[in-house]
């Protein structure tokens, strides 16, 4: 007896349980239905106060001649379209796809003719980057097409995807990170593979840029741009100006790194920068950024005196510097018709370790010979970009790099291979000399043309002729400053 | 030396401690908010204006200073409907501010709080500079800004609770005034009912709304498409046909293509403020409609 009424008991406890949850889940479910039922009251209630004013509207209109007939048709049937734009909108809110991200899709293209063959380019002087750094392919050339994706994901994260399908097939991740929304105090933590905060170019992707190209110190020490796979972390001082200070932990396989199959990590950046206004027309931001990897095992590819084939390779330390500067300017700050902006940036690259010259795939003379290698490089661009009518913008560009000292022991010992057997590395300090004007006919769009006399090749002027499009499709993106 | 020490600190201590003062840290995204704020915490806000009156509101870029303010922010104040779409989101991104992310409290759209108007029936960039939500420009109509300063003042009493009765009581009194104003500005406007007007941009349909102008025209051939000259002869051929009263522009709308169609098609232009600080006389909310009435009256006639 007393057991059967324990179970009893205990089924009417497992049976009350649930019917109590489903009882606050009812009441939960009829205040939703409430809820749901107000706000399509007060839509139809507005939508109501539209049809009868467009009403009225159309009621006074036909009182009067033929001309006002017409006016009364626009007014209903804007009140019709407001009716579907508020039906739409609302399926759009409750369907499948209402938390899709923002998707945005960059088309972009050139016509080139260069006096050089694009296939030999270099930057004579310096380490190769191992970067895609040539100019673009001669004739019609497709760009890289950018597909990406943004939303945030949660009340604390965000994410974001880009990636880049290269003309010759093959899709390559640009950037794809998480991005943290509700750290507290300033702090801001960014982790996955995103473009380093480093100078003030690194962070625009490269249709946000006012030349097609990166500039040379971009190419030379940085590959074109600084892709990390790691962490960041951002702090924003709470005061006026703009105080930013950033950290970056990332793998470092990227020039001037190199992929080192080690734990740990292979670079780090540090990153300060500077920003505020003066008065209303002119907004600025400065900064210095501190970048170290530890390469190992870094190889280019280089001929020796003979015309053989050689892999040089660097293990050590590589460091760089970066000092970044821009203005821009508006008449009270608006850019829409007239808008003027300057920027420069110098970077100060060392290198510290051993050089593997090996020649056994090639003449094989020497063989194997490793040897201690420093460098101490520096480069520097400035341009400046004028808007001078509205759409329209013209920009000039100087860029040099400078030789500065390399330290090679191979050759240093005199015992091994010469000077000439490292052509890239003799001295020589390239500039180039780049103009453009584009035409955007809305912020969506831009046609330019751009001159540059590339002078990267030891002896060899490169003159480049370059149309180029760009095209935005999709959500409207915001660009950084 | 100890005096030294003490004024020195006091010194480094200032700057870090003056926004703290106020109450509320207010980031507001156009002047037109700025001065509704202002009128609604009074001193117990400390308010930065993103933009000023001369500025496109479409265009205005996520610049340093901008995160540096609303790195600090307690209230983000905008318009919404995707009239910031170009900077706001990247500000917010990178901020690193949780309070002023989109749905938490320090978050405030006005848009949400009226009802939008040319709401497009589909969305194609084709149309131009289109906003999906409906046209954003919504303050020039003087009972959206009653609404919006109801729903914003309970905004402020929710992030600042102590002084909740301070913000409910600035904001009935400025209520009060504000509908005094509005009846007083809808019997001096009696004139403009069924105005015609040719517009620069579509930021003039609340204005026109409120007082039963007409729009006739617009410079723009679609959206925030600069005027072309082939758009501007159309124009001017269907003004010689069917004349309107005036041309206008809001301050920050370049003159150039206005003073031609002015001159060529007879008809005065004016250039309406806009916003709070788009002329001398629009020195605060009461003075912008002043003003902005003063100007329609004078061409009138």
């Amino acid at each position: 007896m007393f057991k059967r009424n324990l179970i009893l008991a205990a089924v009417t406890l497992a049976l009350s349980g649930p019917a109590l949850a489903q009882d606050a889940e009812l009441a939960k479910i009829r205040e939703e239905i409430k809820q749901m039922k107000d706000t399509y009251e007060k839509r139809i209630q507005t939508l109501e106060k539209r049809l009868s004013e467009a009403e009225a509207k159309a009621g006074k209109a036909e009182s009067t001649a033929s001309k006002a007939e017409t006016t009364a048709t626009k007014a209903e049937q804007s009140a019709a379209n407001a009716e579907t734009a508020t039906a739409a909108a609302a399926s759009a809110r409750s369907g499948e796809n209402a938390f899709n991200p923002a998707a945005s899709l960059i088309l972009q293209g050139t016509y080139a003719r260069t006096s050089q063959d694009p296939n030999n380019y270099r930057i004579n002087g310096f380490v190769p980057s191992g970067g895609d750094v040539g100019p673009p392919k001669r004739s019609f050339g497709l760009g890289e097409t950018e597909l990406a994706f943004a939303s945030n994901i949660d009340p604390y994260f965000r994410g974001i995807a880009i990636a880049s399908l290269a003309p010759e097939g093959g899709v390559d991740v640009e950037e794809a990170y998480f991005q943290t929304l509700a750290l507290p105090q300033g702090f801001s933590v960014k982790g996955g593979r995103f473009f380093s905060g480093l100078g003030y170019l690194n962070e625009q992707h490269q249709h946000a840029w006012d030349f097609q190209d990166a500039p040379l110190a971009y190419k030379a020490f940085l590959g074109n741009q600084l892709r990390q796979d790691g962490v960041q972390l951002k702090w924003i001082a709470p005061t006026d100006l703009l105080i930013e200070l950033g950290a970056e932990l990332s793998s470092g396989s990227q020039f001037p790194g190199s992929d080192r199959n080690k734990n740990g990590v292979g670079g780090s950046a540090l990153l300060a920068h500077l920003g505020g206004d003066i008065g209303d027309s002119t907004a600025w931001r400065t900064g210095v950024s501190y970048l170290k990897t530890s390469p190992s095992g870094r190889s280019y590819q280089d001929t020796d005196a003979l015309g053989g084939v050689v892999t040089n390779s660097f293990t050590g330390s590589a460091k760089l510097w970066v000092a970044d500067a821009v203005l821009k300017w508006s008449p009270h700050g608006n850019s829409t018709y007239n808008n003027f902006k300057l920027q420069g940036e110098y970077f100060r690259s060392s290198q510290d370790g051993s050089l593997t010259y090996n020649d056994t795939a090639g003449s094989a003379v020497f063989g194997q010979v490793t040897g201690p290698f420093g460098a101490t490089q520096s480069g520097w661009y400035a341009q400046s970009v004028w808007q001078f009518y509205p759409a329209w913008r013209v920009g000039y560009r100087y860029d040099r790099l400078n030789y500065g000292s390399i330290n090679n022991g191979i050759v240093a010992n005199g015992l091994g291979p010469s000077a000439a057997n490292f052509p890239l590395l003799a001295s020589y300090s390239p500039t180039r000399n780049s103009v453009m004007l584009d035409w955007s006919p809305t912020e969506f769009s831009r046609i330019r043309l751009q001159f540059a006399s590339d002078k990267s090749r030891l002896g060899l002027t490169d003159n480049q002729m370059l149309v180029q499009y760009i095209y935005s499709l999709g959500a409207h993106g915001a660009h950084k400053f | 030396m100890h005096k030294y020490l003490r004024f020195l600190l006091l010194a480094l201590a200032l700057p870090a401690a003056s926004p703290a003062l106020a109450a509320l840290n207010i980031f507001a995204c156009e002047p037109e908010w700025g001065a509704l704020s202002r009128e609604l915490a009074g001193d117990q806000a400390s308010i930065y204006v993103a933009t000023n009156a001369l500025q496109d509101p479409h265009h205005i870029e996520a610049r340093p200073s901008l995160i540096a303010r609303a790195r600090s922010a307690d209230l983000v104040v905008c318009t919404g409907a995707q009239l910031e779409i170009g900077w706001l989101p990247l500000v917010l991104t990178q901020a690193g501010n949780p309070k002023i992310q989109v749905g938490q409290p320090g978050y405030f759209e006005a848009a949400l709080q009226v009802v939008l108007l040319e709401v497009p029936a589909s969305v194609d960039r084709s149309q131009g500079d289109v906003h999906p939500g409906g046209n954003p420009h919504i303050q020039l109509d003087p009972r959206n800004i009653a609404k919006i300063a109801a729903a914003l003042s309970e905004r402020m009493a929710q992030l600042d609770p102590p002084e909740a009765g301070n913000y409910r009581a600035r904001t009935k009194a400025f209520l009060e005034r504000w509908q005094q104003a509005i009846a007083r500005w809808e019997k001096e406007a009696a004139p403009l009912k069924g105005m015609s007007i040719v517009v620069y941009h579509k930021n003039m349909t609340y204005l026109e709304q409120w007082l039963g102008m007409r729009e006739v025209g617009e410079l723009e051939p679609k959206p925030g498409l600069p005027p072309t000259t082939a758009h501007l002869s159309e124009l001017l051929a269907s003004l010689q046909r069917n004349p309107a009263k005036a041309v206008v522009r809001a301050a920050y709308n370049e003159p150039r293509a206005l003073e031609w169609l002015s001159e060529n098609a007879k008809i005065p232009a004016v250039t309406l403020p806009f916003t709070v600080g788009g002329d001398d006389k629009a020195k605060d909310l009461f003075g912008l409609f002043d003003d902005t009435l003063a100007r329609l009256l004078a061409v009138a006639k």
